[in-house]
């Protein structure tokens, strides 16, 4: 009885922690949206909250009609599914062959690959190297130094051994190419670990800027990330709030966060759809080494 | 075709003998080199070739020289390691790195373990859910958003915390324009940050507990909080010291993102850290063979701290990371 009780009591405290939590992380979201949905008159004032005062959609309706900033949107949709395709690519091709015991030379390949995860060269010799490559400035380098992540070819790599080996010898025996056995076989077993990994390296294109910061310095070819750093820091104006002549200081505010819902929302509309393919990633790389 | 299957059969076959030559060998295994070849030559590239380029820390750089033409820096070419090291600026950077990351380490690498534990106590399957989705967002933010974030809740006039504050009377706190503030809600937004996605790992590991051992403790009368610490703590123990031996690599190393969102002028003798250091003095001010010698600096501690953690693990009887 009197543990019953206890553990009830104890439940009741858990689920105000964690109301407390979600509170955490949820306020500066609902802050931001009340904020870029309000009037301009209930900003000055600060009576803004959690509650929109003065609802209106005037800042999101300046922003599409940015083109500065609508042209790093798509760049940047452009970008992102380009780097996941060209991701996913490499990992699967250098997860793939690892999975062979029997390949000579396995074990140096792996060193050469696991060097790279503990040891990196440095910002500077990077850079040069960008620099005596011709890619400085290019669209390129947005793509291709992030081709390949050691650490999410693990990942993969965990996922393929899992595949029963007795599958890929029977195609074997039928006379199957490697490239038949990993796109007939490999590819469409894998689609949870596809998934993840396509979030992974997604996500990490889309939030990157320092790439940018430090390879690119043609503003055209500024990701979205770039381009809202220099907005919120004052470095770009919002194009079309100069160009209409807008100087109140509220406007200016809840075109900011305006943009900031805009370049958030396509990530977090897609994220919790493939939560129970990320947490199984997230737990092979941790597990597996 | 039917010739090709018979080759393969042969060769399947060979293999199962367990001896091949070097022909048959490669007739069945070329392509895999093939696909190798080229994750290969992107690490050649992107990872190893730049290691060349560390070189140009121990000497003097010039544009127009290449890479092994250049001459030797002063002092058997320490002289930047030298020149850093007698830089105000960097002793600053080095102190803050350390001083930020230990803060991290010490605040934010328990909570991801509370969190876990506490949702894996929860009794209710749709609400842990919910809260799970919730915490894993902020992960999913980049650092410009965050610190678009950030000023919406801690502007010393406009942020809805300051505005709570005055509204009741008190004075503004400057959470983002004054050091010591900046340090808190530094430390506080990386937290934020991580600590939904960071718990995922230990869920994972305390899902790997077997189920009967809480059984039997219940059987004979533990409590929630003894189950907790003799159960789930011992069992998700190996993944903590994993992780730890991770962190406490990285102990020298600076992520750029982070800072370099946060940081503003007013804040800079505590926010300016190595990865900030080597973008403002290498790329703008093209001091190249300084800021080289500094990354190098890093990267070498974060291996010997890697190592040495790794060490100390292994001697205090745990799994070391490998």
């Amino acid at each position: 009885m009197n543990t019953g009780k206890n553990k009830n009591a104890g439940n009741v405290v858990l689920v105000i922690i964690c109301l407390i939590i979600c509170a955490i992380c949820l306020i500066p979201m609902l802050n931001l949206l009340a904020r870029s949905v309000s009037s301009t008159d209930a900003l000055v004032k600060h009576e803004v909250y959690l509650i929109p005062k003065g609802f209106n959609l005037d800042a999101y309706t300046l922003v599409l009609k940015d083109a500065k900033y609508i042209r790093a949107f798509f760049w940047t949709v452009f970008l992102t599914i380009a780097e996941t395709l060209i991701c996913l690519f490499m990992t699967t091709i250098c997860a793939y062959p690892l999975i062979f015991k029997e390949l000579k030379g396995r074990r140096l390949i792996n060193i050469i690959i696991i060097i790279t995860m503990f040891f990196n060269a440095g910002t500077i010799p990077n850079y040069l190297l960008m620099k005596s490559l011709k890619l400085l400035d290019q669209p390129l380098v947005l793509l291709l130094p992030g081709a390949l992540s050691v650490y999410n070819m693990i990942i993969m790599r965990s996922f393929f051994y899992g595949i029963p080996d007795s599958l890929r010898e029977s195609a074997q025996i039928d006379g199957a190419s490697h490239f038949t056995i990993l796109r007939s076989i490999y590819v469409p077993l894998s689609k949870p670990v596809f998934a993840t990994l396509a979030l992974f390296y997604a996500v990490g294109r889309w939030n990157g800027y320092s790439d940018a910061l430090m390879y690119i310095s043609n503003s055209k070819l500024y990701p979205l990330q770039l381009l809202l750093y220099n907005i919120l820091n004052n470095i770009n104006s919002v194009e079309v709030a100069t160009q209409e002549g807008f100087s109140a200081p509220g406007l200016t505010e809840s075109l900011k966060m305006a943009i900031v819902m805009f370049s958030t929302i396509p990530i977090l509309c897609i994220y919790p759809w493939l939560q129970k393919y990320f947490i199984h990633g997230v737990m092979v790389g941790a597990v597996k080494e | 075709m039917s010739s090709d299957k018979a080759v393969s059969r042969k060769a399947v076959k060979k293999a199962s003998a367990g001896k091949m030559g070097f022909g048959a060998y490669m007739r069945r295994y070329w392509q895999l080199y093939l696909l190798l070849g080229i994750p290969m030559l992107y690490l050649l590239i992107f990872k190893y070739i730049p290691m060349l380029y560390i070189q140009i820390a121990f000497k003097k750089y010039s544009i127009v020289q290449k890479l092994w033409e250049m001459p030797l820096a002063a002092n058997h070419g320490f002289q930047y390691f030298i020149q850093a090291f007698s830089d105000r600026d960097f002793r600053n950077a080095l102190r803050n790195t350390v001083v930020l990351n230990l803060l991290d380490l010490i605040i934010g690498f328990p909570i991801p373990i509370i969190f876990a534990i506490i949702l894996n106590e929860l009794p209710f399957v749709k609400f842990k859910k919910f809260t799970q989705t919730v915490a894993y967002m902020p992960h999913f933010l980049s650092w410009v958003i965050i610190y678009g974030l950030a000023l919406q809740l801690f502007a010393p006039s406009t942020g809805l915390i300051n505005n709570i504050i005055t509204n009741l009377g008190g004075e503004a706190v400057p959470f983002l324009n004054e050091s010591h503030h900046w340090v808190w809600t530094y430390i506080f937004l990386g937290v934020w940050q991580s600590f939904g996605w960071n718990s995922i790992v230990y869920l994972a590991a305390i899902a790997g507990i077997n189920r009967e051992l809480y059984e039997a403790a219940s059987v004979d009368g533990a409590g929630r909080f003894a189950k907790i610490w003799h159960i789930t703590l011992p069992g998700i123990k190996p993944t903590i010291v994993i992780l730890l031996i991770m962190a406490i690599g990285n102990i020298l190393g600076s992520n750029f993102d982070r800072p370099y969102a946060l940081q503003n002028n007013l804040v800079m003798d505590w926010a300016n850290v190595l990865s900030t250091y080597v973008y403002r003095r290498g790329i703008k001010g093209l001091q190249f063979s300084l800021t080289t010698a500094v990354g190098f600096f890093q990267s070498v501690v974060g291996v010997f701290f890697l190592l040495g953690a790794n060490w100390l693990s292994r001697k205090l009887g745990e799994r070391g990371i490998w």
